[in-house]
């Protein structure tokens, strides 16, 4: 299950630009926007779909690692 | 630290990138790195060519072998490359402008050689980098810097265009609807022959504010609203379609390639002296 994976949730402060499209299309509504920066709200919701590193178009979201256990 | 894709793909010195706050054309740019590595090419034998524009910016960040050339020449330039050098992937990334606009004559007759380079539009519907001038894609009654009140013109449909000319595969993704765009860019790789996607991009800076299209968000969230896949558009009745836009693949078929019809008579004439 997605819920089950190792991935991490990264963010690259520096490189984002405060868009608030993946706070926006997050299926779970686990990103927020804080001073024009993505923030971490909820972690606990994230499913780990990677739609927020499909849409971000300036790389400063991604999941790190791989799913394997 | 960036994601492993950035990393492989992209000038790490170069980004981030210049382009504006919530500019799809990052998102483009993404996708198409993603689906070259999905398609697990030689980095070495990867060609990634532009004009001039916001999105022909996209080949100085790509690590790949790279050619930024003159405005609405990219397909020209890329046809040189691709006959002294046939063994490489020959990928054009352009704007709406660059391709349809003062490159419209390379673009028509690029697609009706069929030669294999897969062109990627990063289209906006506006000539972003000067400033927000409606561009062959602009839709009628919408507005530019150039038409203050309102663009007469009817706009290019881009994808029908080049499947007139002569492309062999022809889609349109969007920037809302990544997963998919992906798959267009690796099956337009895989085609031999021209391969056109038709990127709906968003410009909130020039073509957003001109048109009151609100913010990089509800400019994603018009995407996610008037794109229609193909498959579901042909079960649907003529009214629902009113102010939509079809997404999917419109064309994949099997030509003759250019590149290799030209070395079949080098071949042959070679052997009669
Ligand atoms: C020969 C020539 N004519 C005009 C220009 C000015 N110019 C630069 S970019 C551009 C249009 C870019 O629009 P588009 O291709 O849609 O790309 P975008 O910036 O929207 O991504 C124009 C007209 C130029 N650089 N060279
Ligand atoms: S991985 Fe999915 S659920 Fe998690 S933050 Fe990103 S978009 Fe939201
Ligand atoms: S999509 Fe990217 S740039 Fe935009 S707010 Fe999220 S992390 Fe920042
Ligand atoms: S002007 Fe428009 S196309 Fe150019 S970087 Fe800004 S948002 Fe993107």
């Amino acid at each position: 299950m997605a819920q089950k994976s190792n991935k991490k949730l990264v963010i690259v402060e520096n490189w984002c630009k405060g868009c608030g499209i993946c706070v926006a299309f997050c299926p779970t509504k686990v990103l927020d926007l804080h001073n024009e920066k993505v923030v971490i709200k909820d972690i606990d919701k994230c499913i780990k779909c990677g739609l927020c590193e499909l849409r971000c178009p300036d790389y400063a979201i991604y999941l790190e690692g791989s799913d394997n256990e | 630290m960036s994601s492993q894709l950035i990393q492989n793909n992209f000038r790490m010195d170069r980004l981030p990138h210049i382009w504006c706050p919530g500019c799809g054309h990052g998102i483009v740019m993404r996708s198409l790195a993603q689906a070259i590595e999905n398609q697990g090419y030689d980095k070495k034998k990867v060609c990634v060519v532009s004009g001039i524009g916001c999105s022909s910016r996209a080949s100085g960040y790509m690590d790949f072998n790279t050619l930024h050339t003159t405005h609405g020449r990219a397909l020209a330039f890329a046809t040189g490359v691709k006959l002294a050098n046939p063994e490489l992937k020959v990928i054009v990334v352009t704007g709406d402008g660059d391709c349809s606009a003062i490159g419209g004559n390379h673009l028509i007759h690029t697609a009706r050689r069929n030669i294999d380079i897969t062109t990627i539009v990063f289209n906006n519907n506006i000539y972003g980098m000067t400033g927000g001038q409606y561009s062959p894609t602009t839709p009628t009654s919408e507005y530019g810097t150039t038409a203050p009140f309102g663009n007469i013109d009817k706009a290019f449909d881009i994808c029908k265009l080049v499947d007139a000319a002569g492309a062999t595969y022809v889609a349109r993704g969007t920037v809302y609807h990544t997963v998919q765009l992906i798959k267009l860019i690796e099956n337009a790789l895989i085609n031999n022959g021209f391969s056109l996607v038709d990127a709906i991009s968003t410009c909130p800076t020039y073509y957003g504010r001109k048109n009151k299209k609100g913010s990089a968000v509800n400019m994603l969230n018009s995407l996610k609203e008037n794109a229609v896949d193909i498959k579901a558009a042909e079960k649907l009745p003529k009214e629902k379609l009113e102010g939509k836009f079809l997404i999917g693949e419109f064309k994949n078929t099997n030509e003759p390639e250019y590149t290799e019809e030209y070395m079949k008579i080098i071949k042959k004439y070679q052997k009669e002296r």
